[in-house]
Formats: C-alpha cells, structure tokens, sequence
C-alpha cells in the first residue's frame, strides 16, 4: 500500500541508478544510519559492543569482501582466515613500527599490504577455476598461519608468540588497548563499515563490477567482448583482500586487543565468513550484512534461550548450533541460492503491490 | 598503409561497397591431427554483409572463431584495416573494433538486460578504480554517457520493457536480441554473428533479419554472417564464402554461388561412381 514506486518518476539515468529507487528505502536507509551514529552509542554497554555490534560490523566487511570476490567474480576463496591474519599482523607491525602515526592510517595500510598479499594468491586463478582454485586458496590460509607462527619478527619477538594492541587514540579518545569504550569500539567499526560498504556499492554497481559480473557469468563471452580477465580478477582479489585486511585489522586491534594467530585466524573462521554469504546472499551488499548478524546472532540467541532460558548444558547447545547452521546451509544452497538477500527481495516484491493482486 | 585496394564492388541490389576491411590470408587451423581450416583465403569489405555457410563441421564457427581471436591459426595472417594483426588475446581483438555473439548463447544471466549490453561498452570506459569507488566525477560521468548511447541500442530493438529483467529469465529470441544488442553496445567495425536465428520460428527471424538489415544499413557496421537458413542467406548477404571440410569451395554473389557446382555437390550429397 504505502511501499511502491507509482508516482516516483525518474527524469535522469543517475536517479535511475541509484542505490534506493524507491523513496521509502531511502528513507529506511536514512533512519537506519540515523540510528547507527546517533543512538546506539548512547546506549551502547561492554556487552551489547563485545557480544553483538563489534563482531556483527567487522564481520560484515569481511563478508562484502569476500562477497566480491566469491559472489561477485566467481573466485572461489577458502583463505578469508589467512588474509585477515594478514590485516592483523601488517597492522600490528605498522603500529609498533610507526607509533606517532594515526592508527586509521595503519588499519587502512593494513588494508593494502593484505591486497597486495591476496593479488599474490589470486594468480592461480588466471589458470584454474571452482574447487581447484579453493584448493590453492585453502593452502595460503594454512602457508599464512604458519608463517605468523613460524617467523618471529611479525610478533616481535614476544616471548608469547601473540600480537598485543598497544594502546592508540583518534583525536584524543583511544579506540585500541585495555582502555577503549564500548561506544567508541562500536564508532571506529560502524565508520569503517558505512564507508567501505558505500564504496562497494559504487564498485559493484560501475564498470569493474560489471567486469567482475560478466567473468562469473561467462568468462569467455566476457574475454571476447573485451574484459580483461587478468585485470577482472586480480582487481577482485585486490579489493576482496583489502576489505577483509581491514577486517582482520580491525578484529585484533579493536576488538580482540590480543591475538594467537591459529586461534583467531584459523581455518574456521575462512568457513564462518563463506557461510556468512551463502546464508545472506551470493552478490549481494545487503546480504553480506544480513550473513554477518545471523551469524553473530545465532549463538547468542541460543545461548539466551536454551542455556539461559531452558537450562540446558552449553556444550548441548553449542552442538546444536553447528547442526543448525550446517542444515541451514544445505537448505539455502538448495532452495535459494542467493540467500536472505533473496529473500528479502521477494518480500519487498511482494510489498509493492500488497494488498492489491496485480 | 599497406591496404589492398578493390574497384568498388556494387551488389545486386544495386550498394556500392568499399576496401577489404579485413583478409585473411591462406589460413589454416589444426587441432593435433584434425585440420579443422585449410589454406583458406578471402576478404571482407566495408559495409557489406559477407556470409559463411556450409555443411556441419565444415569449420564455420572456427573461422569466426580465428578472425574474434579466440583461436590463433596454425598457418597464414590475418590483416585487418590495412595491416597484419599480431597475435593477440580476444579481448585485444574486442579493443580493435571487432564484436560478436555466439550460436549457444552467451549471456551473463546472472545480470540485468541494461547491464549486459552496459558490459559491451567495457573497451570505452576509462575511468580508474579509485574514481569508481568512490563514485566521483569521471566514474559517475561514463556512467551516464553510456547509459544514452545503450539506451539508444535498446530503443533500437525494442527491448525496452525487459531493460531491469535478469537475462536469465528472458525467453530465447528476447536472448538473442539482448547478445546482438551486447555486440552492438560496442560500436563494432565489424561484427561478427554466429548462427543468430537458430532456433527461431519464422517471426523471430523476420525480426532478426530486419535488425541485422537495419544495423548494415544505419550504422554502416561490416557484418560477418553465419547462418543455415538459404532464404535467409540469399536474402541478407552481399557475398557468399562456401566451406566444407575445412576447404573454400565457392565464394562470391549469393546467385552465383547458389549455382556453383561444388556448393550443390555439398549440399545435395553427389554419387561417387
């Protein structure tokens, strides 16, 4: 009834192809952004930052990451632990290196040196494609772990083999060590997450987007009317590994403060991430949100519902959540392979002519 | 320039057409053992609509598949606008001027109508990836001067009303109007069209035929032509190359080959004795 285009004319081709067509999602939009700056850090605690909103926004720019690079190019990618373990180290390495510098400086340098590091691991894809190329990606997750473990330079010798996020501040208020705020946890996460996710918008909806698109859909076609599939993909690697470098970044300096790289950045959390968009949507910005807080979501509301709620054992619980997430990925895969997105497409579809039938 | 230069060449019907845009001279293609091309040599002209035809097998869409420089030949050179071309990847040939449409087609379902034929323009869009990200001045300025010239193509094959639909739910014909449209989006000096009404009913193939007549005659667009439908072919074409088993068998005006005695032979079948 009140959700509908009817009566919104577009009068240029930049209306037409903007990212809302439709006012009320643009109003939606709004009121969401609203809400991100300017309540939840008034009412943000430890508990809400730690548990939910701090892992939900670095997960998010992980998964438009890997989004890019699996559900926009096609690229299959096992290595989203390792690159982001890039992000942290190289983070990690420019903070203690270049301590007086700002530390958005470092988690964006952070970002280029794991682009750098991911355009190195996508050149097997120039040759191979599907499970062969997730195969090799696969061994740079374990070659990247186990050089973080192995070479101590990256730790700097610390007796402990962990990286420590020594602390740094953003105009006088610290975002990293033992003395951040919740809320500004949250506000370095949500500025990375709303400018990055902005700036994937205009990627994938522009000419490289269009490029990555055509390789996934049909590589040849794509090279004979003029993509260059070299460039198409190692830009798709670039800019996927720079995403989830800052991620990575973001993860050991803001939010964990300590990292032992097999635990944080094993091969699980390369899984975690795919899961993500295959739950929230394959090629899809909004669906790499919708994965990140499902993903996040879930334990949690379990946990306060069958632990807290019910009284079962966590250990219970914790099996319950894999089978439920295992079940949930066979579902998706099979019913609807682009995800919550989708489905949150069709929903909308549905809107525009509710509660009239045509 | 090193160009061969023809007395200009007037069709049936009366259109004078110009210089050899390309040639393609004593080509052969192996595969292993297979000859799938040999030693064949012929040109095509500016502004004329030069078709293949020949049994199934008899290396057609290998040809074209030379000339897009998806295969690279064995043996002999491809000149094109007055000079040789060294061997290169397709989407080098795609920057030369050269565009095409497949006979499975190759569409990139997962995107809309309006990006597929966006995506055909890729060789005319400059601006770097900083700017694209961030949406800025030349990024947001292509954007837009492509979007006129594509929504010109899609006004002229009236494919308007299917502009937002995912290609992969478009019926076949609406498909093989959106591949022509993405070959067109190029502004090609030659296209290349495989095959572009198999599978039609006759309607379609009016309509198709109309477009590719139309393409010819408004932008002037060089078109190479393969196609099994001889009324189609004798109707479109200004000049007719003949293969079969690999070997040029006739090449000329569309009546005179369809006189020729090799190109019945091979169309017909002819009794050994």
């Amino acid at each position: 009834m009140f959700y509908r285009e009817a009566g919104d004319f577009k009068t240029s081709y930049a209306a037409d192809n903007q990212t809302f067509p439709i006012r009320l999602d643009r109003y939606r939009y709004l009121a969401v952004l609203f809400a991100a700056f300017a309540v939840i850090p008034f009412v943000i605690d430890d508990y809400w930052a730690n548990a939910i909103f701090v892992p939900f926004l670095i997960y998010a720019i992980a998964a438009i990451g890997l989004n890019i690079l699996v559900g926009y190019c096609g690229q299959l990618s096992l290595g989203t632990g390792g690159f982001m373990a890039v992000g942290a180290y190289a983070c990690y390495k420019l903070m203690t290196a270049f301590p007086d510098v700002n530390i958005v400086l470092h988690i964006l340098g952070a970002g280029f040196v794991t682009a750098a590091v991911g355009v190195l691991f996508g050149l097997p894809s120039l040759r191979i494609k599907g499970f062969y190329l997730a195969v090799a990606t696969l061994a740079a997750q374990f070659f990247l772990v186990w050089l973080f473990n192995k070479v101590p330079w990256f730790y700097n010798y610390s007796a402990s083999g962990q990286i420590n996020a020594p602390e740094r501040t953003v105009a006088g208020i610290p975002v990293t060590g033992p003395n951040t705020e919740a809320w500004a946890q949250y506000l370095i996460c949500l500025v990375f997450v709303v400018v990055l996710a902005w700036m994937a918008r205009n990627l994938t909806r522009g000419t490289v987007g269009r490029s990555w698109m055509a390789i996934r859909d049909m590589d040849i076609a794509a090279e004979i009317i003029g993509v260059n599939p070299l460039k198409a993909k190692l830009t798709a690697f670039a800019v996927s590994s720079f995403y989830i470098g800052i991620a990575g970044a973001l993860f050991f300096a803001v939010y964990l403060g300590a990292v032992e790289v097999g635990e944080a950045f094993g091969i699980q959390k390369s899984f975690l991430v795919l899961f993500m968009i295959i739950i929230g949507g394959l090629g899809s910005i909004f669906g790499s949100f919708a994965g990140a807080a499902f993903m996040v979501l879930l334990p949690v509301l379990l946990k306060n519902l069958l632990v807290g709620g019910m009284g079962w054992p966590t250990d219970l619980t914790a099996h319950l959540q894999l089978m439920i997430v295992g079940a949930l990925i066979i579902v998706f895969l099979i019913a609807e392979p682009h995800g919550l997105a989708q489905l949150w497409r069709i929903g909308k579809e549905k809107l525009r002519l509710w509660p009239f039938p045509h | 320039m090193n160009m061969v230069s023809y007395e200009p060449y007037v069709t049936e019907d009366g259109r004078t057409i110009g210089d050899a845009v390309m040639e393609l001279r004593n080509i052969t293609l192996r595969f292993g053992g297979v000859v799938a091309i040999k030693d064949i040599s012929f040109d095509i002209r500016e502004g004329e609509i030069r078709a293949i035809i020949g049994p199934n097998g008899a290396g057609k869409s290998s040809m074209l598949n030379v000339i897009s420089g998806f295969y690279t030949p064995t043996e002999g050179e491809v000149w094109f606008e007055g000079g040789k071309r060294p061997p290169m990847r397709p989407y080098q040939v795609a920057r030369q001027g050269i565009a095409r449409t497949f006979q499975n087609i190759a569409l990139f379902s997962g995107m809309s109508t309006l990006d597929n034929i966006m995506t055909g323009r890729i060789t005319r869009m400059k601006s770097s990836l900083a700017a694209q990200a961030l949406w800025w001045g030349r990024a947001q300025r292509e954007e837009t001067e492509h979007r006129e010239a594509v929504e010109k193509i899609i006004d002229f094959l009236e494919i308007q009303h299917i502009r937002k639909t995912p290609v992969g739910r478009l019926p076949y014909g609406l498909q093989k109007r959106v591949e022509l449209g993405r070959a067109l989006a190029a502004e090609p000096r030659l296209l290349l069209l495989d095959e572009p009404m198999a599978g039609m009913n006759v309607e379609e193939k009016e309509d198709m035929s109309r477009f590719i007549l139309d393409v010819n005659d408004e932008f002037g667009t060089t078109i190479v032509l393969i196609e099994h439908d001889m009324g189609v072919v004798m109707d479109l074409s200004d000049r007719v190359v003949v293969m079969d088993y690999g070997k040029k068998i006739g090449d000329g005006p569309p009546d005179e080959v369809r006189r020729n005695q090799d190109v019945i032979d091979a169309y017909l079948g002819v009794s050994h004795d």
